[in-house]
């Protein structure tokens, strides 16, 4: 199972961000379903080929972001709400708009500049994806 | 569980031109250790005298719950040790080797070597003269890792491999892991190595040891920051900064006890924050050493 995790050097984050971001992928795309139960971290550190703290750590923020639930000696396990992939994406989503936030106040762009920018990539996307069809 | 694998406390040794300073370090077991400093900082001695192959002047240590070195031999039956300057029999084979192992040590697991023998490439009826450096290296670890011990000390078990091999020897040194009873320590000049496998990092320089600990913990101590500083303003002197680097008016910020609040005490003083980034342990490595060498004190 945890052939298909992918840790890289050319990804510049930690590599328990990396396995988050995997973890989420998965529940996001339904091949880890709502309510399942996942590895165990001892047993997913294995598959991967990383240290059992590393998968902890990602286990515990997971759990902390409601992603994932622990029960106590029964083991970990997707959260058993229907949205969890929905969640996941909206989380993804927010990560993506603060960073964009962050970036524009180092150029000292106004929300309203933001906006207009957002928007003008929302064209250049659509032109983009109109070409590729 | 928490039982310790492997305890140093207040070891010394001294030599004419090197000294070991009070050496202490825990090892939980079902945990992998990773030693890590530059050429000479200590770590192979460390390793010698918690295999009991070198005799501290002074400190306790014990491994599986024996003292060493004077309960060493009752140890040795559970430890799997190998370096890079273990000796084989040149004219005898892999094979041999196998079997005298299998003779000694009734943990000697048949089925595993095999399935190493084909893992690593290697043939039992290859003579050890006959092989190359690596083939050695991994010859050496399959004798060991098939003896299935209860902990691992390896000195350097990746060094001088090409990275297929490296990978194959991280990736059974993670399979040890399945069984929480299990442990490594081990040392290695490949920081990536020890950053993807280790769950404690102890790190060596100049015979003493310069922190001991949760590798989570150690790396999110650590940050990079890239600072503006318009013209008139001075970066204040904060706390957990050991390096700031500044030309023109942007600043590198090296910070070793990173607090939340660390970026927006710069903001206050008129700098302006372009990123806060994690670093490598190659990079914090190389900054802890650095500091050390320019006697920098924090």
């Amino acid at each position: 199972m945890g052939g298909s995790f992918i840790i890289s050097q050319a990804d510049k984050r930690p590599l328990y961000l990396q396995i988050m971001e995997q973890i989420r992928q998965r529940i996001a795309v339904g091949d880890w379903a709502s309510g399942q139960s996942i590895p165990s971290i001892r047993q997913l550190a294995v598959d991967i080929g990383v240290s059992v703290i590393t998968v902890k750590r990602a286990y515990l923020e997971l759990e902390r972001d409601g992603v994932i639930v622990t029960r106590q000696g029964k083991g970990s396990f997707v959260a058993s709400d229907a949205h969890v992939g929905t969640r996941i994406r909206e989380q993804e989503l927010a990560q993506h708009l603060e960073q964009a936030v962050r970036s524009a106040a180092l150029l000292g762009l106004s929300p309203k500049d933001l906006e207009k920018r957002i928007r003008a990539s929302y064209d250049r996307v659509a032109d983009a994806e109109k070409e590729s069809v | 569980m928490n039982e310790l694998a492997v305890e140093l406390e207040g070891v010394c040794k001294s030599y004419r031109f090197f000294e070991l300073d009070d050496i202490a370090l825990q090892l939980p077991s079902g945990t992998i250790m990773g030693l890590i400093g530059p050429n000479g900082a200590g770590k192979s001695t460390t390793i010698r005298i918690l295999m009991g192959l070198v005799h501290q002047d002074r400190g306790e240590v014990r491994v599986l719950g024996h003292s060493m070195p004077d309960e060493q031999v009752a140890a040795k039956w559970d430890v799997g040790f190998a370096s890079d300057d273990m000796r084989l029999y040149d004219s005898l084979t892999l094979g041999w080797h196998m079997n005298f192992m299998k003779s000694i040590y009734e943990s000697w697991d048949a089925g595993y070597a095999q399935l190493l023998l084909k893992k690593f490439g290697l043939h039992a009826d290859q003579k050890i003269k006959g092989l190359s450096h690596g083939q050695r290296v991994k010859a050496t670890m399959l004798l060991v890792l098939a003896r299935r011990p209860k902990l691992l000390v390896l000195d350097e078990p990746t060094t001088a491999l090409d990275p297929v091999a490296r990978h194959e020897i991280l990736r059974e040194l993670t399979d040890v892991m399945v069984d929480e009873d299990r442990s490594i320590l081990f040392s290695s000049q490949n920081t990536q190595d020890i950053e993807q496998i280790s769950d404690r990092i102890t790190f060596i320089d100049r015979g003493r040891i310069i922190d001991s600990m949760d590798k989570e913990a150690y790396l999110d101590r650590w940050r990079r920051l890239r600072l503006e500083v318009p013209v008139g303003v001075a970066l204040p002197a904060l706390p957990g900064i050991i390096g700031i680097r500044q030309t023109g008016r942007l600043a590198v910020v090296i910070a070793n006890a990173f607090e939340a609040d660390l970026p927006g005490a710069y903001e206050n003083s008129g700098a302006r924050v372009q990123a806060v980034e994690n670093m490598t342990l190659e990079e914090i490595f190389v900054a802890n050493v650095e500091r050390s060498r320019e006697g920098v004190t924090v």
